[in-house]
């Protein structure tokens, strides 16, 4: 926003004059506008130095293992090996589980706050879901211990494991902890995340849009589905993705239900373990020097994948914003 | 013929109400598990939340009783340290972001800002651990305030960005027209007209720090006794409560539980206030 500096009309005033409505002296404008400028630098300052440390303090694991970290699974640290390839895993799958359950969820409850519920409603919903959002994820990780899991393991894992049982997904001992408790715990977590950008999406969907849906004789639903989310579904593909961003990166909640065992295993009922959740558990414990540099890695590619995934929604999110706008003004 | 057309007209009406009514079950769904959260913390949190609980120190493992106290005055220490970083750098960036610079400039640096506050926060206590506590041999309260102070800064610059944008343009104009000088403009107009939202978005950041258990870890590492000295290892609620909820003893399960209910009122009760500063505007927690 560009303020227009005050004409420079007084060079032609007297002298006298002149001095009296001299603009004032410039140098605390400019000290200002530098002071200010470094400390909007710091986020530039903040990339680099995450990028820069992570690398550092992961180089000599880079130089050991190479391309073959991402793709081995034994992580012993006693012997000095390490692969990261269970963390990846059960990171992909706990946070597939995550966005299968909390998409539709989210994205129905942003189309009941913009386009279906009552008018009423709406504000309370709104105030309700940002308090959920607002919850400590440590503090989401205790109840999932002490109330979710044992509720999980009594009733809906028998269930599924008689419905599905024919199925590789859902096979073996119940134990509690599992990647599907995990998956569940994230779902959670991200379900406030997803349902706020998807509802400023759907907000910003051109009235116009609606209004003539509306004028075809469409019900409420039909201009929901056909004027509103199918306008609105790259954003809304951005809002999954900002979801997905967040819960590759999720730590606490996770480690806390999803039983910690570094495996590759088809069934959900099997504990698994992140990427965050490795980093959480063993960063104290590392006793050698690789195995404190694996665990830089480890870091380092939860911060690769969580900025790949973040860059692709703000972008997804801002073509989203300008077409609607521009859009709207025609 | 007029007759099928009534009953598809029936029948989307029907659908209509049928996904409406899945809507509505959606966001039940969704806001079930704040209402189940808050009815288990209280259930099994408030009978431990005593005079105990706000004055004394953790007992040693096996005896029962003792309190968080020092995880209590410990996560305010941190939070002051992350404060002394986290706010100006954010607000002084913000007020560039809204005030100076081109378009171009700014709208990456937004973007960035925007990126970084998709970052697991265990990243940071990385990140810090390496800058810090390799270099200075030791946990401290100070690597701890320092992981949270750097997750604040781009939370901060973008809320008060976008609270300075709302200032009308006339403000500035008027106090431009007066002679005053640019920064004083911003400073005293500008800053001070938003205030209010600026107070509003740093309140948001600390009550989304002050929950934050995974940079502390290895940063401020926690402490089960009373800490004085600013670079020795200090304790944290959440970090109180999560090594408590992992054990293996009913009695800090139970104060895992007291804990919880201690943390989650402070953070709400940030909320309300916020709640209160921006009525009849819509505040956004993300």
């Amino acid at each position: 926003m560009e303020i227009a500096t005050p004409p420079a009309v007084a060079t032609v005033e007297p002298h006298s004059a002149r001095r009296a409505m001299a603009p004032p002296s410039r140098f605390g404008d400019k000290a200002f506008e530098w002071l200010t400028l470094a400390m909007a630098m710091a986020v530039v300052v903040l990339v680099i130095l995450l990028g820069w440390e992570l690398w550092r303090g992961s180089s000599l694991a880079i130089k050991k293992f190479g391309f073959h970290f991402l793709t081995t699974s034994t992580w012993d640290p006693v012997a000095d090996q390490f692969g990261a390839l269970p963390f990846i895993y059960g990171t992909v799958v706990s946070s597939l589980i995550a966005l299968l359950i909390a998409v539709p969820l989210s994205i129905a409850t942003a189309a009941y706050l913009t386009e279906l519920a009552p008018l009423w409603i709406r504000q309370p919903l709104v105030s309700l879901i940002e308090m959920l959002a607002a919850i400590p994820s440590v503090i989401l990780g205790l109840w999932g211990i002490f109330v979710m899991i044992p509720w999980l393991r009594d009733y809906p894992f028998p269930l599924l494991k008689r419905l599905f049982g024919w199925t590789p997904f859902f096979t073996g001992p119940i134990y509690g902890t599992s990647m599907l408790a995990g998956g569940i715990i994230i779902a959670i977590m991200i379900l406030p995340i997803i349902t706020s950008v998807s509802r400023e999406i759907l907000r910003s969907v051109p009235n116009l849009q609606r209004e003539a849906a509306y004028a075809l004789g469409a019900t409420r639903w039909e201009v929901t589905r056909i004027a509103v989310l199918s306008y609105a579904k790259k954003g809304l593909f951005g809002a999954v993705i900002l979801g997905l961003g967040r819960a590759l990166g999720e730590t606490m909640a996770v480690t806390m239900v999803i039983g910690n065992t570094p495996q590759i295993a088809a069934s959900l009922f099997k504990p698994g373990y992140t990427l965050a959740s490795v980093i959480a558990n063993e960063f104290t414990e590392a006793t050698t020097d690789m195995y404190l540099q694996a665990l830089f890695e480890i870091g380092l590619v939860l911060l690769g994948t969580t900025i790949l995934a973040n860059l692709l929604a703000q972008l997804l999110l801002q073509t989203m914003s300008t077409t609607s706008t521009t859009r709207a003004v025609q | 013929m007029h007759l099928q057309r009534a009953d598809n007209h029936t029948w989307r009406k029907a659908k209509s109400g049928l996904a409406s009514t899945a809507a509505f079950v959606s966001a039940l769904l969704v806001i079930a598990p704040l209402g189940l959260v808050f009815f288990h913390l209280v259930a099994n949190g408030a009978s431990s939340v005593n005079w105990d609980f706000f004055t004394k120190l953790p007992t040693p493992v096996g005896v029962v009783g003792g309190g968080m106290v020092n995880a209590i005055a410990g996560s305010l220490e941190l939070l002051a340290l992350a404060a002394a970083i986290g706010i100006p750098v954010g607000v002084l960036g913000g007020v560039y972001l809204a005030e100076y610079g081109s378009a171009r400039v700014n709208s990456m640096l937004r973007f960035i800002a925007d990126v970084l506050n998709g970052v697991p926060s265990i990243t940071w206590g990385v990140v810090v651990y390496g800058l810090v506590v390799l270099r200075f041999k030791g946990f401290s309260a100070y690597a701890g305030g320092l992981a949270l102070g750097l997750i604040m800064i781009p939370l901060i610059i973008r809320t008060t960005e976008e609270v300075i944008l709302l200032v009308p343009n006339g403000y500035r104009e008027a106090a431009l027209a007066l002679g005053v000088s640019r920064w004083k403009t911003i400073v005293h107009v500008v800053m001070k007209t938003a205030s209010k939202g600026i107070i509003t978005g740093i309140l948001l950041a600390l009550a989304r720090v002050g929950g934050e258990t995974a940079p502390l870890l290895f940063t401020a590492f926690g402490n089960r006794f009373w800490n004085h000295n600013l670079s020795e290892p200090i304790a944290a609620l959440p970090l109180q409560i999560f090594t408590y909820a992992i054990s293996p003893y009913d009695d800090w399960h139970r104060q895992a539980w007291a804990g919880a209910l201690v943390l989650v009122t402070g953070i709400f009760c940030v909320n309300v206030v916020v709640r209160i500063l921006t009525r009849g505007r819509t505040a956004s927690v993300v």
